[in-house]
């Protein structure tokens, strides 16, 4: 052998990759923003955003009247933590403001309150609770007897409770979590796959060149879309068959409200998916760059939506992405017609934000799809 | 009159800052093989994707079958067949379903007869239900060809079609390019290869966005304006160092065993190839297409410079 012979192990060959590597990772934006960007958001999300004890819970007072003790108890409840109040609603407006999702608890002040207070009589105090998110409600319906009794201390005999509180958890009784997951879980398989499915399905054929064969036949972009998107929203229409079954079957959740508004829900959020697939799929040159960008609407859509952890828990910041999210606001439709017995007019709040969604992310697209070849 | 499928001037494109077409003028008659020459990068498919209306110019306009190639793209996609630079059918359908769904793109009446019409005619018929992605790049050329003609376009803009095709298959290629401009089909073709130049009646050269020359092919030596000197015998290679950037000589080429010496300065070239003489066979040679085209692609890379 040459005394320039080859050796067995080089470092500066490892040393040479090692280079390329690091050049490559650099130049590749996309995988980069990955790796830094979400361990920090996932820090910054687990760290700040994520409370599974959430305090300020959005909270109306029916007010049967009115009076020092009333007052007292408000404040009692405000001070607590526990209860964010936000205004006060007419006597049968409990159930409306908690199937559409605006409040998570109302109190209900009963009339003659002060009056049958000061004779001692014990009156009702009624706490009605969305419980369909049972970490959510949990902890503020077990402070609120404490509360109660805290706040009319100075209206009531020594050893003696002023009030009866009563706690109305509605849509879950019982508290089983599954009942919330599984509609919240139908939001997220369908941004994950709706979003990722069309974005690699149109990022193939710019990436495989065949985008610029259907671009220079007669066919017109709308109609190379309309072609497209449409498999895909039959195959979200059937993961959503899929999943109710499931969730009937497997789980026995419940389908109280009107299936109108669940097909509109869902259809406006099958579509809202398939637009910000077709989005990212203007962005993105390979099927690789399509599934990246996937994990950046995927992950917030888990975390901040509400389906993992109370919406309401979280910083006033996060909240604010998270509406953003038309998984957010289609999983609070989902919620409210299965869970709730919602109808259309109900849900309504949750879908004009998903046609906003639409129409803004759909214009965008379209207009970048024009784009492509230029 | 001759007819022009394609009649264009000016056409200028910009991507960013950078100009990749600039004043781009270009001719091409109804019924003729239109070559389309220029380095990579050189803007031809730049150009080529405006002409069909794919890309909007930043300036200048013109027609393309008549049709404006601004305002009137879908008349053109709907006349021409395009084959792009790429592969560009699906990989995972086969040849026969890869047809019937380009048939259909076109709305193509009698479908089923058509698409078997092309199996036939390109002779596809044993590779009709093999996937296109596990075709040689022979097969796929073929399919390509029979896809973008099966709507019987009058223009054909084909995007160096025989890249990375075996000379046989390029043969059997041209061959077919030439029964369809025999038959009225116009046909405007980018290659980098110099036989397939030689096989066009016009010829396009552009380098960097410009148009640098354009006649009929068999003008374009004298249209270069060179003269070419042959010397053979004795160390060519010293020959060819000391030549090369001398006064006169535009360019040294080898050819096999011998050296073409071309430059557009008939005297001064002449004094520089005197002196080998003395140890060499020199003799005046005609300047051909290859001389022309090594001409022009040397003008093109400085360009680049």
């Amino acid at each position: 052998m040459s005394k320039g012979g080859q050796k067995i192990f080089s470092w500066s060959r490892v040393l040479a990759v090692l280079a390329k590597e690091f050049i490559q990772m650099r130049r590749d934006r996309l995988t980069f923003a990955m790796m830094v960007g979400i361990p920090i958001a996932q820090l910054v999300l687990f760290g700040y955003a994520i409370n599974t004890d959430p305090r300020h819970l959005p909270t109306l007072v029916e007010m049967g009247d009115d009076g020092p003790a009333t007052r007292a108890l408000i404040h009692g409840m405000a001070n607590s933590g526990y209860f964010d109040l936000q205004g006060v609603i007419g006597a049968d407006g409990a159930g409306t403001a908690l199937a559409s999702g605006r409040t998570m608890f109302v109190v209900s002040i009963p009339p003659l309150f002060e009056e049958k207070l000061a004779r001692g009589e014990r009156p009702q105090v009624m706490l009605d609770i969305d419980a369909s998110d049972p970490v959510a409600a949990g902890a503020g319906a077990v402070a609120m007897p404490g509360i109660v009794q805290q706040a009319l201390k100075p209206y009531a005999a020594p050893g003696e409770a002023p009030v009866e509180t009563v706690i109305h958890r509605r849509f879950n009784p019982a508290g089983r979590t599954a009942v919330n997951i599984v509609p919240g879980l139908l939001g997220v398989i369908l941004t994950m796959t709706m979003v990722l499915i069309t974005a690699i399905a149109i990022t193939r054929e710019t990436e495989r060149g065949t985008l610029e064969a259907l671009l220079t036949s007669p066919a017109q972009p709308v109609e190379v879309m309309i072609g497209k998107i449409t498999p895909y929203v039959a195959v979200g229409f059937i993961q959503t068959g899929v999943m109710l079954t499931g969730a009937r079957l497997l789980f026995n959740v419940p389908f109280l409200g009107n299936p109108l508004a669940f097909l509109a829900a869902v259809s406006l959020f099958i579509l809202v998916n398939l637009s910000i697939g077709f989005l990212f799929s203007t962005m993105a040159r390979t099927q690789m760059q399509a599934m990246q960008m996937t994990i950046f609407i995927f992950l917030p859509s888990i975390l901040l939506s509400g389906f993992m952890f109370p919406f309401y828990g979280m910083p006033v910041w996060a909240q604010t992405i998270g509406q953003v999210l038309p998984t957010t606001h289609f999983i609070r439709a989902v919620r409210a017609v299965m869970l709730k017995g919602a109808g259309l007019g109900d849900v309504w709040a949750n879908l004009w934000p998903l046609l906003v969604l639409l129409g803004a992310i759909a214009t965008l697209a379209l207009r970048r799809y024009r784009r492509t070849l230029d | 009159m001759t007819e022009n499928v394609i009649d264009v001037a000016g056409l200028t494109k910009k991507f960013g800052a950078k100009t990749v077409v600039d004043g781009f003028d270009m001719k091409v008659p109804k019924g003729s093989i239109y070559g389309f020459l220029g380095p990579n990068g050189s803007g031809k498919t730049t150009t080529i994707r405006m002409m069909c209306g794919l890309l909007k110019p930043d300036g200048g306009g013109g027609t393309a079958l008549g049709y404006d190639i601004v305002t009137q793209s879908r008349e053109i996609k709907a006349r021409i067949g395009y084959m792009t630079q790429r592969f560009s059918l699906y990989e995972d359908l086969t040849v026969a379903e890869n047809l019937a769904f380009v048939a259909r793109l076109h709305e193509i009446d009698g479908l089923r007869g058509r698409v078997e019409a092309a199996l036939d005619e390109y002779e596809l018929r044993p590779r009709a239900n093999q996937l296109a992605g596990q075709l040689s790049g022979g097969w796929k050329q073929r399919m390509s060809l029979a896809a973008a003609s099966l709507h019987d376009p009058q223009l054909l803009l084909l995007d160096e079609p025989t890249a990375g095709v075996d000379p046989k298959a390029r043969r059997d290629f041209w061959e077919r390019i030439r029964d369809k401009a025999d038959n009225g089909v116009s046909v405007l073709v980018s290659t980098h290869y110099m036989d397939e130049a030689v096989q066009c009646d016009y010829i396009a050269f552009i380098a960097y966005g410009r148009k640098l020359i354009d006649a009929a092919a068999a003008d374009i030596p004298k249209e270069v304006g060179l003269r070419t000197w042959r010397i053979e015998g004795g160390n060519l290679h010293e020959v060819y160092k000391e030549l090369s950037g001398a006064p006169g000589v535009d360019q040294v080429a080898r050819f096999g065993a011998a050296l073409h010496v071309s430059g557009r300065d008939i005297a001064a070239l002449a004094r520089a190839v005197e002196p080998f003489r003395a140890d060499h066979e020199v003799m005046e040679a005609k300047t051909g297409m290859e001389e022309a085209f090594i001409y022009l692609m040397g003008g093109a890379e400085d360009n680049f410079k």
